[in-house]
């Protein structure tokens, strides 16, 4: 995997958060988890699937969906979608 | 067609109620995807809709088979593209006549499977394709059933009170996402579901129904089309029951 690739990803999987969270590209990092902040409540929860689905184009099980708790957990769980960080 | 087109999904599309709201949005200018398990009738129904102008695309799966239904939705995820899912119009469903005593669980089982679980499942999916342009309309068919009871219905009763529970919770889910959630409560219409009732029982009904007549299909397809109707944008957690007066 390149790591021009991979740049591209981080870069994706940061705009689709701060678009869903509606906040800075500058809060996104990997300890950021569901709740920990006001703006990732479960209706935002709700628009990040929706546009992590889109960006990369892929459609998670509810499983996944049930334990995306963090940014790190993101990366992990897109990763066995052929995601790669 | 114009690339402005609603965008809806209707299942149990190839008869009954699901067939005329499926020939009602056709005429309203709707772009449909048509879902039901008959694949013969389904074909029917995509002529029909493609007379009359639509652009109809048509998929024949059994709703209780989840992998099915998951791959339906993966495939709808790549042909919509930037298009979004307005509306899901879920009609499919089954009826079950069965005193409590004489009613077997495994018929329960199949029962729930398809009035609920199915339903959970279906609203799960289109509502993620929904979200993500903030705006749709999940309509689910309940029935007057649900409200009123009704001897040797208990179960198909308890499966259509889980649908009208499930349209106010998702109302409230799904509100702040701008996605819509309705249903309609039908009362006795000619369809399959109730072909099998005999004259006697007809006229007894008949007796009941405050506008002396059976409905048709045709009629509840005309409430489905105004609730997907931009006309009922304000319109959400709402039943609407269809049914010539039989709930008074």
């Amino acid at each position: 995997m390149s790591n021009d690739l991979i740049q591209t990803n981080t870069a994706k999987l940061t705009a689709a958060f701060a678009t869903a969270l509606v906040v800075a590209d500058t809060q996104i990092h990997d300890d950021l988890a569901y709740n920990s902040i006001k703006e990732w409540d479960s209706t935002a929860h709700m628009l990040l699937i929706a546009e992590l689905e889109n960006v990369f184009d892929v459609m998670l099980d509810t499983d996944d969906i049930i334990d995306m708790s963090s940014v790190a957990q993101a990366k992990a769980i897109l990763g066995k979608y052929g995601v790669a960080f | 067609m114009s690339e402005q087109a609603p965008v809806s999904l209707i299942t149990g599309a190839s008869r009954g109620i699901g067939r005329a709201t499926a020939m009602a949005l056709a005429k309203a200018g709707h772009e449909l995807i048509l879902v039901a398990r008959d694949a013969a009738a389904l074909k029917q129904v995509q002529m029909e809709c493609q007379a009359l102008g639509a652009l109809v695309s048509i998929h024949t799966v059994d709703l209780t088979d989840r992998d099915a239904v998951t791959a339906l939705f993966r495939q709808l995820h790549t042909e919509l593209q930037n298009k979004g899912l307005s509306n899901l119009v879920h009609c499919a469903g089954q009826m079950q006549d069965s005193l409590l005593t004489m009613t077997r669980l495994a018929d329960v089982d199949q029962l729930l499977a398809l009035n609920v679980t199915a339903t959970v499942q279906l609203c799960q999916l289109a509502s993620k394709l929904m979200v993500r342009h903030k705006a749709g309309h999940l309509l689910l068919l309940s029935s007057k059933v649900a409200e009123s009871g009704s001897a040797g219905q208990a179960v198909y009763a308890a499966s259509k009170g889980a649908v009208s529970s499930l349209v106010k919770s998702l109302a409230k889910e799904l509100g702040p996402t701008g996605i819509r959630v309705n249903a309609v409560a039908p009362g006795f219409i000619e369809t399959d579901l109730t072909a099998h009732y005999n004259e006697d029982k007809r006229q007894q009904l008949t007796a009941q129904i405050s506008l002396r007549r059976l409905g048709q299909a045709n009629e509840v397809a005309a409430v489905i089309q105004f609730l997907c109707s931009n006309d009922a944008r304000y319109i959400t957690g709402h039943i609407l029951a269809v049914d010539g007066g039989f709930s008074l």
